[in-house]
């Protein structure tokens, strides 16, 4: 019965009813939306640094495993490390960051090739001439990029030469040394790629590097893909917390709101529960339980919309900003709208639950 | 002193309003024994303090001092979760403005009532056979109030108040707000009701022949009970 005289409530305030369950809906596809980009930004890296086929990282001094330093590699050093024990092949790549979160991976084609098992191209050639570039079918589609179009970055027109299944590193790649050549850094990279004769040594191999090659940073390459998390990405776990911070507040504020405005409403009804014998807590309960399926509806809307923000993202920015729909976090924004949503109640419940029966049924 | 069969018994009871500095008293030691079974009718003039009584009997307001026990429960004593045992298990309202819940049909307003009072509303169609026929509502059950005439609803209401089985009915001006015959239906109901199954029940009215319908007619003024006389019946 309870449930009944909640859901008539509702029922019979829809814009109210309506307007509540958008407003708490709202932050939780902010938060779905912006957990989702992490997520799917945090696998895509994962996916691409897997897809380069390696299994030791080498960086420059002063480097961490997420991000570069100023300093580069001289060439020689990728000659070095094919030599040493148990290296199949080993390659570099020079890092040119183009603005936002992309960069563009100058690459040694053969080497490169030979390392990830080559590009699967959707359309197009390889590389070829000087100005040629290759992009992922993502990043074709955000920047609405075809075969033989011009691409600006970097203070030069590229060419578009073929256009290739995304997966291996990056989502734009150009001959290394055009780039070196631009960043006026010839003869020098920005990090090395090394494949062993087995993935499983992997360790030991770093660890003769670390003595070998003193104060050049490596770490075999599984350490990279469990490092890739969201908690490990600076700031983005931060701002996570901002957001569902965010959330809470609205909620809590569009919930009070709407409930102080309904206990208003329906002081006569409270009123009329209260003479049937209706105790402290059943009222206390109507209201919270209308908060919770306020929340309720909510979150289940926020998590519809959640759907739709990834169509929007994949159709808009695929690489830069890829959304995974991410499940675990449907309870957890759940609990933010519906908690937040409670909270909000109990201090229009407190209203209700003291409201005096007499002035309520004298109440027009 | 409290005789054995009351089911109300009043004793000096004081009620002051204290509104801002002004202070009004509303009941000035009204003194009340109702047995059980009684059908009581009250009148008085507005203002004389009718409805006061009724709350405080009710368990809606407490008292400002006197003594007032209501089917063995001492209401005078009685904190707000007592006043609201009281209510929901002894005693049950009618009003002149029906006061039902809006956004409910008939059968809703009555499966509150008895979700309130902790019984089971499973088959109570069944259970308040007699009372539903009685009142004439069986096949009105299904409408809200909105889709029902002044003297439906009230009947809606009264087996609503009914329907947990209150040891004691005050209803308030219940016919107030209907036209001749349909006050003469519920008055024919009331009396129905007590004669048939024993209900207790005070009524508040304002017109004399409504009044008759009672056992007993107790007079107010001025938040006291100036006169008390049998009726014929
Ligand atoms: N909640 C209240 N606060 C202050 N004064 C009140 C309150 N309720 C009633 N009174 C005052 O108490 C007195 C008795 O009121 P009560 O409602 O009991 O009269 P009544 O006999 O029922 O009148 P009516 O026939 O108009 O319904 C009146 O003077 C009224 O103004
Ligand atoms: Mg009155």
């Amino acid at each position: 019965m309870t449930f009944k005289l909640v859901w008539e409530n509702v029922r019979h305030k829809p814009l109210r009813t309506l307007l509540s369950v958008l407003l708490i809906a709202g932050p939780v596809t902010l938060i779905l939306t912006l957990v989702g980009i992490s997520h799917g930004f945090v696998e895509d890296s994962k996916r691409r640094s897997a897809g380069v086929g390696a299994d030791v990282l080498f960086k420059a001094p002063g480097s961490s495993l997420m991000q570069f330093s100023a300093a580069t590699l001289p060439d020689k050093l990728v000659g070095a490390l094919a030599a040493e024990p148990h290296v199949v092949q080993a390659t570099g790549t020079v890092v040119a960051p183009i603005g936002g979160f992309d960069s563009m991976i100058g690459i040694e084609p053969t080497e490169f090739n030979k390392m990830s098992g080559g590009f699967v191209f959707v359309d197009g050639h390889p590389l070829d001439g000087p100005d040629d570039i290759l992009v992922d079918t993502w990043y074709a589609a955000q920047r609405k990029l075809k075969i033989g179009g011009k691409f600006t970055a970097l203070g030069r027109d590229w060419k578009v030469a073929g256009i290739v299944q995304p997966g291996k590193l990056a989502h734009v790649f150009a001959r290394m040394s055009v780039l070196q050549d631009l960043l006026g850094n010839l003869g020098h990279v920005s990090q090395i790629f090394i494949k062993l004769d087995d993935p499983a040594k992997a360790p030991e191999v770093v660890a003769a590097f670390k003595v070998k090659y003193d104060g050049y940073p490596a770490w075999p390459m599984a350490d990279l893909q469990s490092l890739l998390s969201v908690d490990n990405v600076p700031l983005l776990k931060t701002f996570i917390d901002v957001i569902v911070g965010i959330g809470v507040f609205f909620g809590f504020t569009v919930v009070s709101l709407s409930m102080y405005m309904a206990v208003l409403q329906r002081t006569r009804e409270i009123g009329i529960l209260k003479s049937m014998g209706a105790t402290k807590g059943f009222v206390m309960g109507l209201i919270l339980a209308e908060a919770f399926f306020l929340g309720l509806g909510g979150t289940a809307l926020g998590i519809g919309l959640s759907y739709v923000t990834k169509s929007v993202m994949m159709a808009v920015a695929p690489a830069s900003l890829p959304q995974a729909i991410v499940y675990g976090w449907w309870p957890i924004a759940g609990a933010v709208a519906m908690g937040a949503a409670v909270l909000g109640a109990v201090y229009p419940g407190m209203l209700a639950v003291r409201q005096d029966p007499i002035e309520a049924l004298a109440y027009e | 002193m409290n005789s054995p069969n009351s089911i109300i018994h009043v004793r000096d009871l004081r009620k002051v309003y204290k509104t801002g500095k002004v202070s009004v008293e509303a009941l000035r030691g009204v003194n009340l024994e109702v047995p059980a079974g009684e059908f009581l009718s009250i009148v008085g003039p507005s203002g004389s303090g009718k409805s006061t009584l009724f709350h405080i009997v009710g368990g809606l307001t407490p008292a400002t001092s006197g003594e007032v026990v209501v089917g063995g429960c001492d209401v005078s004593k009685a904190g707000d979760d007592g006043r609201t045992q009281l209510r929901r298990t002894q005693v049950s309202f009618v009003f002149q403005k029906f006061n039902l819940l809006p956004n409910l049909t008939a059968r809703d307003n009555i499966r509150t009532a008895l979700h309130i009072a902790g019984r089971s509303s499973k088959g109570f169609e069944t259970d308040l056979h007699d009372i539903l026929e009685l009142l004439g509502i069986a096949g009105r059950l299904d409408h809200k109030p909105s889709e029902l005439s002044g003297g439906e609803q009230q009947r809606v209401a009264i087996a609503r108040a009914l329907a947990t089985r209150p040891a004691i009915l005050l209803a308030d001006e219940p016919t107030g707000n209907l036209d001749t015959a349909n006050s003469l239906a519920v008055l024919e109901l009331l009396r129905d009701l007590n004669s048939r199954l024993g209900q207790t029940i005070l009524m508040i009215t304002h017109n004399t022949e409504a009044a008759e319908y009672g056992h007993r007619v107790v007079h107010m003024r001025d938040g006291e009970i100036v006169e008390t006389r049998s009726t014929r019946g």
